[in-house]
């Protein structure tokens, strides 16, 4: 009479389908999604909407929005046209914001996963590197490394990588603990399979979710870090970026308020698309934290 | 006349899930009368609804997403569902009170037990600090805590298991309430120590006269309190009736395949297997968690898991290792496996040490042993496929991946899965079908020792029968040797020809099982098998052909 | 060998010695950041004489040690660092720890503020919004923190200028108090919190969202506990449970992002004392880099690591003292 308990439930839909489906739940989720949609358009399409340079002169100076529609969001002092810098801006942006993240994921996981996965001294030295990094204030050491390395934009996305990796470390190596010792580790360590396969192909892709959900994080914040560079005239000259813009813009901020707010309300509305797209995937990857 | 009139009666209740769950009610048209004086056992498995009953007469659903959708609940006469929050305040805690599963996490792990105590005593009770601290002490003294006064300024995670479920006990029958619901307050519990919460429980309420709504799955509980038993299956009373009816004379097929799946305190006769070559040897296993610790890290006191631990499995014999929490048992499959380095020892497989092996020679080693883990949630990779899964382990060992993939399906049948199951993931599967999952994945390596660690024990017990039968079977068919680690005394009898019976990290006790159920040498365990629950009940032999 | 030390002095004494190896890291470190920068002392020094002839360059070379194997200078270079000798200011013509120690005051006063603030209106509005949750309350507060976190201090700053500074008038624009003022006692007092006013609210908001975006979280995540539904079934109300069951256990993740977050903060007062011409450690910071005064910055980052050790040293004390399940000793 009981139900036999070898009976299979109907099959579940794919993963990317749930995943979606989750995800579609969280509305505010959504709208990340969009500006997020948005911004990476403009990156894609800026070459199009102003062929030329971004940092030409393209009209008279201080022109106030919605007057010439040749320069429809206004011009700085300068003359360079606005919109212009705004969509090579977001082409900056990302890449500086994608780049550093992804250096500072790697670095992150590597130190993190070695740390909890094999514990003892391993972890010992790896953390007190970590504890060294994280001590020195962030900014002050991307001034630093600036200072250095110098103001090309490669080197900057490298100096942002360089000062975020601590908290995904942190985070990995947190996780990696609590999976080493969960038994599939174990039945797989049982069956033969080496550290490296058990690091990277056991425990890596269950550690993943936390992770890709924080990389949100780590994007939103270096993308902030690379705008609080350039507005403090440090970044790379040879391209236009939001936080120059803004930088520029404070020398007129008494008679055309608009340079600075127009470029800030950009970083503001990415920067919230990351941390919405964020809570939305954390939602979609980790379920069981829903309310 | 008040004593005659129930405590509580529930009529037609019904909760209601919420949109989108797999069924409409949780609870669906329950009835229930709880009189003075009288224990009332609501039996099922998990997802009977068992515990939302719970959360329906004490107003805690968590609404609005679950609620109460029919039927009544009466308390003392008066009508629970019609009462304020302001009034349920009153009621919580004072007249009807709740013990709860987990005695670690029902307490607030920041303030003492003392405190906690108090909370329920200022809430309710008239009378100043002493006063109320001295209700406390004597209440920790009636649940038979030693040095009362040092408990009550201790915090929850300075005492143990047991002492914590007493003091959840001390603090729901502090105000005398005339109902206290239990819901399944001995399941985390070692077997000794739940009788011993057991007997605390009947006592208490006894001398107070309250009428006890106990929630267990586990029939063996059921036959040691009930007096009345309800039998829920998915939301539906099956069966409800006085505790011996419905123990020695089930109605309801349900309740007879339940309570057929209950497993037989008989050890199987022995088999006459010592001739049979040597699989598995352990001589002189120890371990020690070490002492952490020194100026950096803080002080841990070392743990003696293992100490001088020897023990022989011979070719198709099935051994026990049994023993409480803290016993070491686990640490034992985890040292025979190498999972965990022991401090000294060997472990000869098929005749070579596996603890002398270098890195590169043990993993050759390791498909001789193979093991089945415990928690059927935890021991497959979620991201993993169930073919690939079963196939890793040959796959690593050289076997090619297309033949590997194929025996992997073969398997699936062997553990009486369909097919289909193998690009499936395992969140998929039920617990049971999981295990299932877990057992083919050993079977791959075709090994010469397969160690199960508890590998029924976070099943029901409908599904466990199961399991263990097709454990059983498969032994049988295939001449498995097996080292089976478990806490339940009534699984080792089922399925073990020979037991060893763990206390502390040393064995106390070791022979065939049969005998030693018999006539139990030491008095551990002797106290372990009277301390299983439902002992001196035997469950009736079920018609054969019923199914 | 038992030691008759309270539980207390030897867990902070264990703390402390975890901090050793930290700060000796951050030497080292700073010792290769000073390698790595082009130029050396000589270079800066002769700069700063405008110019020598080799001889006299081999000369000073020699004796500021700098011909010595790379182990022994880094040797040299700690035991300096050990006495707070943090080298000579080029820039500011003093040692580097004077120009320090002139900033540091405004710098601290301005950590203290917006973290105070940051802090317990960040933890009040999220167990606020998590009591309410998913109300309206829940959403102004959820969203307001989301704007706050999305929002660059800088960005912030300049808008909160253009308001109150540029169109209203009513808070000054920049500096630490009225140069020409010269007040004392309160209307000192007074004309700072004026001067700090904006400065805090720029940098306390993104940190704010940090607190109020977390403790909501761990407020919801401690309110489903088990000894939650325990002191439900006592007949605790809603009150009762938040403030004697929830809160203290919500607080725990937050005092601990709190120690973690403490030196960002510090890199955070950079660009707000730049914006605002506070003279701290953050503006100097800045100054250093356009100048390129190596030494100055390496004391910078040398003297903020020893505060935020300091800083972390206490809150460890703090969530030790918060949760009764460390065990001190």
């Amino acid at each position: 009479m009981t139900v036999l308990d070898t009976e299979l439930r109907p099959p579940e839909p794919s993963r990317g389908i749930v995943f979606w489906r989750r995800y579609r739940r969280n509305r505010a989720a959504l709208l990340g999604l969009f500006i997020f949609a948005v911004v990476v358009l403009m990156a894609l399409t800026a070459g199009f909407v102003d062929p030329g340079d971004p940092l030409r002169r393209a009209g008279d100076p201080l022109t106030a929005p919605f007057v010439d529609m040749a320069t429809p969001l206004g011009t700085d002092q300068l003359g360079r046209d606005i919109l212009s810098g705004l969509f090579y801006g977001a082409r900056i942006s990302l890449l500086v914001g994608v780049v550093a993240t992804l250096v500072a994921i790697a670095i992150g996981v590597i130190i993190g996963a070695l740390a909890g996965y094999f514990g003892g001294w391993v972890d010992d030295v790896l953390m007190r590197v970590t504890e060294a990094f994280q001590t020195i204030p962030n900014f002050v050491l991307l001034l630093t490394l600036v200072a250095i390395l110098g103001s090309k934009i490669e080197w900057i996305t490298l100096a942002i990588g360089i000062v975020s990796w601590t908290a995904p470390a942190r985070m990995v190596r947190a996780e990696f603990m609590s999976l080493r010792n969960r038994e599939f580790v174990d039945a797989a360590r049982n069956l033969g399979v080496s550290n490296t396969s058990l690091i990277f192909r056991e425990i890596l892709p269950n550690a993943l979710p936390p992770i890709i959900v924080y990389a949100s994080v780590i994007m939103a914040l270096s993308i902030l870090l690379e705008s609080a560079l350039a507005f403090l005239g440090l970044g790379d000259p040879n391209y236009a970026s939001w936080g120059n813009m803004i930088g520029q813009g404070r020398a007129v901020l008494r008679t055309a308020w608009y340079c600075a707010a127009i470029p800030g309300i950009a970083i503001v509305l990415t920067v919230l698309s990351f941390s919405l797209l964020g809570e939305g995937l954390n939602d979609a990857l980790n379920p069981r934290q829903k309310q | 006349m008040i004593e005659q009139s129930p405590i509580l009666e529930i009529r037609d209740l019904k909760i209601a899930l919420p949109e989108g769950s797999d069924r409409p009610f949780a609870l669906d048209g329950l009835n229930l009368t709880v009189k003075p004086g009288e224990i009332v056992c609501m039996v099922g498995e998990s997802g009977s609804g068992k515990s939302l009953s719970a959360g329906a007469i004490m107003r805690l659903l968590p609404e609005p997403h679950v609620h109460v959708a029919g039927g009544s609940i009466n308390f003392l006469g008066e009508d629970i569902l019609a009462k304020t929050d302001r009034e349920m305040k009153q009621i919580r805690g004072n007249r009807i009170s709740m013990i709860f599963q987990e005695p670690m996490t029902a307490l607030n792990p920041q303030k003492t037990v003392g405190w906690q105590i108090d909370e329920v005593l200022k809430l309710h009770m008239e009378g100043n600090r002493a006063a109320r601290r001295k209700h406390a002490i004597e209440m920790l003294n009636r649940v038979h805590i030693p040095d009362p006064e040092s408990a009550y300024n201790a915090y929850p995670h300075q005492i143990s298991g047991g002492q914590r479920q007493r003091v959840m006990i001390a603090m729901a029958l502090s105000l005398s309430p005339k109902l206290v619901i239990a819901d399944e307050p001995t399941t985390a519990l070692d077997v000794t120590t739940q009788l011993q919460i057991l007997k605390l429980i009947r006592e208490l309420q006894q001398e107070d006269g309250a009428g006890v709504l106990f929630i267990t799955h586990d029939f063996g509980v059921v036959a040691e309190i009930a007096d009345h038993v309800i039998v829920l299956r998915q939301g539906e009373v099956v069966e409800q009736g006085a505790a011996d009816q419905v123990l020695n004379h089930p109605q309801h097929p349900y309740t007879q395949a339940l309570i057929a799946s209950v497993p037989d305190l008989a050890p199987p006769p022995p088999k006459p297997v010592s001739t049979l070559p040597v699989v598995l040897k352990g001589t002189g296993l120890k371990k020690t968690f070490a002492a952490k610790g020194g100026l950096l890290s803080g002080k841990r006191k070392a743990v003696i898991a293992v100490k001088d631990l020897s023990f022989e499995l011979h070719q198709g014999e099935t051994l026990g290792v049994v023993g409480e929490s803290g016993s070491g048992k686990t640490t034992v499959s985890r040292l025979v496996t190498r999972l965990l380095e022991a401090d000294a020892g060997a472990v000869d497989v098929d005749g070579k040490d596996l603890l002398a092996c270098s890195p590169s020679e043990l993993r050759g080693m390791r498909k001789h042993i193979q093991m089945v883990f415990q928690d059927p949630m935890a021991s497959l990779n979620p991201r993993k496929r169930v073919v690939d899964l079963i196939a890793q382990g040959p796959i690593v060992h050289g076997e090619d991946p297309e033949k590997a993939r194929a025996r992997a399906r073969e398997l699936l049948e062997l553990v009486e899965l369909s097919p289909a199951a193998a690009n499936r993931f395992p969140h998929e599967f039920s617990g049971g079908q999981r295990q299932r999952i877990g057992i083919a994945r050993a079977l791959a390596m075709e090994p010469k020792v397969i160690v199960a660690d508890e590998p029924v024990s976070a099943l029901d017990v409908s599904v466990q029968a199961q399991v263990l039968k097709l454990l059983a079977d498969l032994r049988d068919r295939m001449n498995l040797s097996l080292l089976f680690v478990t806490h339940d005394l009534r699984v080792a009898a089922q399925l073990c020809d020979c037991i060893i019976v763990m206390q502390k990290g040393e064995i106390v006790e070791a022979g065939v099982t049969a005998e030693v159920f018999a006539d139990p040498k030491h008095p551990y365990t002797r106290n372990l098998l009277s301390s299983i629950p439902g002992r001196h009940w035997t469950p009736p032999v079920r018609n054969t052909d019923a199914a | 060998m038992k030691l008759a030390l309270p539980p207390i002095l030897i867990y902070s004494l264990r703390r402390l010695a975890q901090a050793i190896p930290v700060i000796i890291l951050i030497m080292v470190g700073t010792f290769l950041l000073l390698k790595l920068a082009p130029g050396d002392t000589v270079d800066a020094l002769v700069g700063d004489m405008g110019g020598a002839d080799a001889q006299f360059i081999e000369r000073l070379r020699v004796e500021y040690g700098l011909d010595q194997p790379v182990w022994v200078q880094l040797w040299r270079y700690m035991e300096k660092l050990a006495t707070f000798d943090l080298g000579w200011s080029f820039v500011y013509e003093q040692p580097v720890a004077t120009v320090l120690m002139d900033r540091l005051g405004t710098t601290l006063l301005l950590m203290a503020t917006s973290l105070s603030i940051a802090f317990t209106v960040g933890v009040a509005l999220g167990a606020i919004a998590a009591r309410r949750a998913y109300s309206l309350t829940d959403n102004v507060i959820s969203t307001l923190g989301l704007i706050f976190y999305a929002t660059p201090s800088f960005f912030l700053s300049l808008m909160m200028m253009l308001l109150f500074s540029v169109k209203l008038g009513w808070l000054p624009v920049g500096g630490i108090k009225t140069i020409a003022g010269f007040y004392t006692g309160w209307d000192h007092v007074w004309d700072v919190a004026l001067h700090l006013i904006m400065p805090t609210a720029a940098l306390s908001l993104i940190y704010l969202s940090f607190y109020l975006r977390l403790m909501r979280s761990s407020v919801l995540q401690v309110a489903d506990l088990d000894f939650v539904r325990t002191a439900r079934a006592k007949g605790a109300g809603e009150t009762r449970l938040m403030f004697h069951h929830i809160m203290r256990n919500a607080l725990l993740p937050v005092v601990t992002l709190f120690g973690l977050q403490f030196s960002t903060v510090l890199g955070g007062s950079v660009v707000v004392e730049t914006i605002f011409t506070l003279p701290g450690l953050g503006q100097l910071a800045y100054q250093s880099v356009i100048q390129r005064d190596m030494n100055t910055l390496m004391g910078i980052i040398f003297l903020c690591s020893i505060i935020v050790v300091v800083v972390n040293f206490l809150t460890d004390l703090l969530y030790a003292r918060l949760d009764s399940r460390i065990e001190l000793a």
